[in-house]
């Protein structure tokens, strides 16, 4: 009796485990099995369109041949480096020796100037872009902040963020470019040219999103909170400090979002135009390049760009998850 | 007892496209200390114009309201509003909706740990000291209220006004929190001035009701004095002849001599109607 009862309950458990077991099947399956053959149905339709493709550069780059490329490009970085860094060994020991002969001799210590890798391109990108929308965002929040509180300003500043908010990095690249090489004169510059130029445009473009959503969320708070920070008589620094800066907490994200992902759009316009090194710049080199992995490489480059893309705004999202108590504003 | 309060010969208008709209019209009350008022009229009859304008955030047409022997002109911590809707900042918990309040209006005349200790204090009043790390949207309707309550006294104001603070609870959270409020009231007596369209609860609450009239240009209609022994349970009271009395008298005032009619005009009046419920 009693050990039927326990073989029963053993039954038992072990149907639930299963059951268990299938509906975490069943889920993983559904999260990552629809998107995996989302993907490899992407995979076959390019494939098969690229076989149809011939330009003067040969065949359209499919699937494989952007993957070797992908391959080729990882080890051309790690031979640039070790490249570099014999470089500096054999220029450590040439030094090490001069000094042996002669004591007073003071070295020197000349830098690489290898090409720049895939790699390195990528890092450079990434730099300007976040020097970019950092000094976007230095601008555009306190900016937004003082156009929600105040309605005469907000008139007054609205025609011209409506008049500069759509145009392209491209209009005003040349402009940038013509004024940084007009004002930023020194003999021994910290960051270069170019890359001034392409951080400040990515900041022009991407400062509008950022002072439109700031203002709305500073504008839109609730009534009954500006009621509590009168009653409490609270100044003006602590009442945007603690009432005015939380609550639009959620919309300024909202814009530093939108502001992120127009930044890295427009940054690659931009490199290709400046000849700021960078992703845009290989794209830009590649093309003009043109031998037969051109395109196969292009191509690495675009599907980088997009999976950095995705990958910073999913950063964005994270920061925001950490960052804002609305945790509801902060799901996709 | 001594004169405290006094909201002496008020009227306010508001601008509209369409003309000014007078929403109060020489509304006159004075308030002793210690004195539980409650204001109850027909929804728009500008009974929040009156407790916004005690309170300092709507500036009279015309007239004043004297607090202390000092005409009020601008929000402040010793007229600390209850509102309806809680008002909590959602960012922060409890304990820290409190503590904002606490350390603007004492400051350094508080030590680090008698703010502490006011702030639980406070907290404990209102019996949130369970919860007091709990965030807005982590707590009830009921439990929010509370914790206004608790900010709102921790100002230690002299007048406490309340904007139909349990309006928007359900009916049983409603009662809890009106027994919560006599309890905190019979230990602290606190001047309060309290917003509602609950007669029950003006009756079971209140020294006196002041009961308005409809708008546009409302006034006090007529001021009911509750002179029911304290402390009040509602179910003594519910068969005492005398509350009876006195919940009649308010439901007569509300439903016979000042009933409300929607008015169906259109142009001017509809308008000037809409601007009436907004501000009250």
């Amino acid at each position: 009796m009693n050990s039927s009862a326990t073989a029963l309950r053993q039954l038992l458990t072990n149907q639930a485990s299963s059951f268990r077991y299938a509906a975490m099947i069943n889920h993983v399956l559904k999260n990552m099995g629809i998107p995996l053959l989302g993907i490899g149905l992407f995979l076959l339709l390019w494939a098969g369109a690229a076989q149809n493709i011939n330009t003067s550069l040969g065949k359209f780059p499919g699937p494989s041949a952007v993957s070797t490329q992908f391959v080729a490009l990882y080890n051309e970085h790690v031979a640039e480096r070790e490249k570099a860094d014999k470089f500096y060994q054999r220029q450590e020991k040439r030094n090490a020796e001069r000094m042996a002969k002669d004591p007073s001799y003071q070295a020197k210590i000349r830098g690489y100037t290898g090409k720049e890798t895939f790699l390195d391109q990528i890092f450079t990108s990434l730099i300007t872009v976040s020097s970019g929308f950092l000094l976007a965002a230095i601008i555009a929040v306190p900016l937004g902040i003082a156009i929600g509180l105040s309605k005469t300003l907000n008139m007054a500043v609205n025609p011209i963020i409506q008049i500069f908010k759509p145009v392209s990095p491209l209009a005003w690249l040349p402009l940038v470019t013509m004024v940084v090489s007009a004002l930023y004169i020194s003999p021994d510059p910290i960051v270069a040219k170019s890359f001034l130029n392409s951080m400040i445009t990515v900041t022009l473009c991407c400062i509008w999103p950022m002072v439109i959503n700031t203002s709305v969320g500073v504008a839109g708070i609730d009534e009954d909170l500006v009621n509590v920070s009168r009653v409490l008589r609270l100044p003006a620094l602590k009442h945007v400090q603690k009432i005015v800066l939380p609550a639009a907490i959620p919309m300024i994200f909202t814009g530093m979002r939108l502001s992120l992902s127009v930044a890295w759009m427009v940054l690659i316009a931009a490199e290709m135009l400046a000849q700021n090194p960078g992703l845009g710049k290989f794209v830009w080199d590649e093309f003009q390049n043109g031998s037969s992995e051109s395109l196969s490489r292009i191509m690495a480059a675009v599907i980088t760009i997009g999976f950095i893309g995705f990958l910073l705004d999913r950063l964005m999202l994270q920061l925001q998850r950490w960052v804002s108590w609305d945790k509801s504003s902060a799901q996709r | 007892m001594s004169l405290l309060l006094d909201i002496s010969h008020i009227d306010m208008e508001f601008p509209t496209p369409t003309g000014s709209f007078k929403a109060l019209d020489d509304v006159d009350l004075k308030i002793s200390e210690g004195e539980f008022v409650s204001l109850i009229g027909h929804s728009g009859c500008g009974k929040s114009t009156v407790l916004n304008i005690v309170a300092g955030l709507y500036q009279a047409t015309k007239g004043g309201v004297i607090l202390n022997g000092k005409e009020v002109s601008e929000p402040g911590p010793e007229r600390a509003v209850v509102f309806q809707n809680h008002s909590l900042l959602p960012w922060l918990s409890a304990y820290e909706n409190v503590e904002l309040a606490v350390k603007q209006v004492f400051g350094r005349s508080k030590s680090r740990r008698e703010t502490k200790e006011w702030i639980e204090h406070n907290l404990k009043l209102v019996h949130m000291d369970h919860a007091m790390h709990k965030r807005p949207d982590e707590i009830s309707g009921g439990m929010k209220q509370r914790v206004g309550i608790a900010r709102a006294l921790a100002m230690q104001p002299d007048v406490l006004l309340m904007d139909e603070p349990f309006g928007a609870l359900d009916a049983l959270t409603r009662a809890h929190m009106q027994d919560s409020l006599m309890e905190i009231q019979a230990e602290l007596n606190n001047t309060v001035i309290m917003i509602t369209h609950d007669v029950d609860e003006a009756v079971l609450l209140s020294d006196r009701i002041v009961m308005m009239t409809n708008g546009p240009a409302a006034t006090v209609g007529e001021i009911l004095d509750i002179n029911l022994p304290r402390p009040r349970s509602r179910l003594d009271l519910a068969d005492n002849p005398e509350y009876n009395r006195l919940r009649s008298e308010v439901l007569r005032f509300l439903y016979e001599k000042q009933r409300k009619v929607e008015p169906f005009t259109n142009g001017n009046k509809s308008a000037a109607s809409k601007k009436a419920e907004q501000a009250a």
